[in-house]
């Protein structure tokens, strides 16, 4: 079981840890700055995050002791633009994508120790062999042609906000994109395939409905116990691959879409499927079931590897956990920042 | 030598120190800063150079103009002064 849980928030990272009696909130590091994405590498134990300073843009900071000290790394940065280079331009606003880091928005670690992945807004996939100390821009994607359909999804441009590294070959990558699709390279980043057959868009016209390159995938995450099969939540609904993500099945019995982006009906739970996806069961003791009017975003449910220990948190400012696979929860805190991340240590 | 000042919230964040140094424009003079102190750098200017959307340059009073190149003219006695724009919570 995880002892250790780390937040980040609008107003900096927040630790919690599991003592004797309970889970209790210990720490909090970057107070007033956000803290969009954090990464506990279990290869070496090192803590990492990105800080996103309102004026001073986004900093990235390591801490070898969980969080009690920290020191500053390299952050990942656009190369200077070519002046030859032709713009990519956002189709929505016509307003060309910029060569400049917004947003961490995924971190992940790579194959060998020190190895990280990070995406980005807008659209960058940034790779470090050095722990932090070093980045550089993943130019094979970023120069892709296929990154002229990619689009903003709620946010001005389009950004990675998944990486996921194939346990059983760590040289396998996919990523996923709002709004982009889901793109794979089997050789560490060096190439890349737009991927996703059967991933459908019922908002967008006609011919464009099942085109990999513009869907949104919310979220992906692979089956701990069979990486083959990789779950999406996407803006149309929940789909699921059993192909290592080359092709998706819509699960239509499972489709909640709640555009107003608050709980239906002002009940909060958990959707838990057992059976590979034919039925899922809402999960809602010890969550709030009347006027609960949270918002959880897309990074803000973490899962132990055993499937027993959960997390989740709210812009309202309320963490859950469960130590039972869902079964009960029992609120940790109401009083926090808006929650942009959550991740066991 | 024209004296570049930052606002205290950034030296909070970071290192800081108000500098005399050598240059005859706005990045002249922050890029004798920066050769000082590297890490400040990316807290004043994006990733292609420029002055960050929400930072303020001023010399002598007056906010500079060219936020990109940051070409404006400093004088020997010029007083740089980099803040941020006022912002809620």
């Amino acid at each position: 079981m995880s002892t250790k849980l780390y937040l980040g928030t609008r107003k900096g990272l927040i630790e919690a840890e599991r003592c004797a009696t309970g889970w209790r909130i210990t720490r909090n590091s970057f107070l007033g700055v956000q803290v969009p994405m954090l990464l506990p590498d279990a290869c070496d134990g090192t803590l990492y995050a990105a800080v996103e300073h309102g004026h001073f843009g986004t900093k990235f900071h390591a801490s070898h002791d969980a969080g009690a000290s920290w020191e500053e790394r390299a952050c990942p940065a656009f190369p200077p633009k070519p002046e030859d280079t032709p713009d990519v331009v956002n189709f929505l606003s016509q307003q060309p994508i910029p060569w400049d880091l917004k947003k961490v928005w995924a971190l992940e670690a790579g194959a060998a120790p020190g190895e990280l992945w990070c995406g980005t807004l807008p659209g960058g996939l940034f790779h470090s062999l050095d722990c932090g100390a070093s980045w550089h821009l993943v130019e094979s994607l970023w120069n892709d042609p296929g990154r002229a359909k990619w689009m903003g999804g709620g946010a001005d441009w389009p950004g990675i906000h998944t990486i996921l590294v194939d346990p059983r070959n760590r040289h396998r990558l996919l990523i996923a994109v709002s709004c982009g699709g889901v793109w794979e390279s089997t050789d560490n980043g060096s190439s890349w395939t737009n991927i996703g057959s059967g991933i459908r868009a019922e908002y967008v016209p006609p011919e464009q409905v099942y085109d990999p390159g513009i869907q949104d995938p919310h979220r992906i995450a692979w089956s701990a116990a069979d990486p083959d099969t990789i779950w999406m939540q996407h803006h149309n609904g929940i789909f699921h691959s059993t192909d290592g993500g080359k092709n998706w099945q819509e699960n239509l019995n499972a489709n909640i879409k709640y555009e107003l982006r608050v709980a239906c009906d002002g009940a909060l739970c958990v959707m838990r499927t057992q059976d590979g996806g034919q039925t899922f069961e809402p999960l809602r003791n010890g969550l709030p079931q009347e006027h609960a009017y949270h918002l959880v975003y897309r990074h803000c449910l973490d899962v132990t590897g055993d499937g027993r220990t959960l997390a989740f948190g709210s812009t309202t400012g309320s963490v859950w956990i469960s130590e039972n696979g869902g079964d009960s929860w029992e609120r940790l805190s109401a009083d926090l920042p808006p929650i942009y991340c959550v991740r066991f240590g | 030598m024209p004296t570049v000042q930052f606002t205290a919230n950034l030296a909070s964040q970071t290192a800081a120190p108000a500098c005399k140094v050598v240059g005859t424009t706005v990045r002249e003079a922050l890029n004798a800063v920066f050769t000082r102190h590297p890490t400040l750098r990316s807290y004043v200017l994006d990733d292609q150079g420029a002055i960050r959307q929400n930072v303020v340059v001023f010399v002598d009073g007056t906010a500079i103009t060219d936020r990109q190149k940051q070409a404006d003219a400093v004088r020997p006695d010029s007083e740089i002064f980099v803040m941020q724009a006022l912002s809620g919570g």
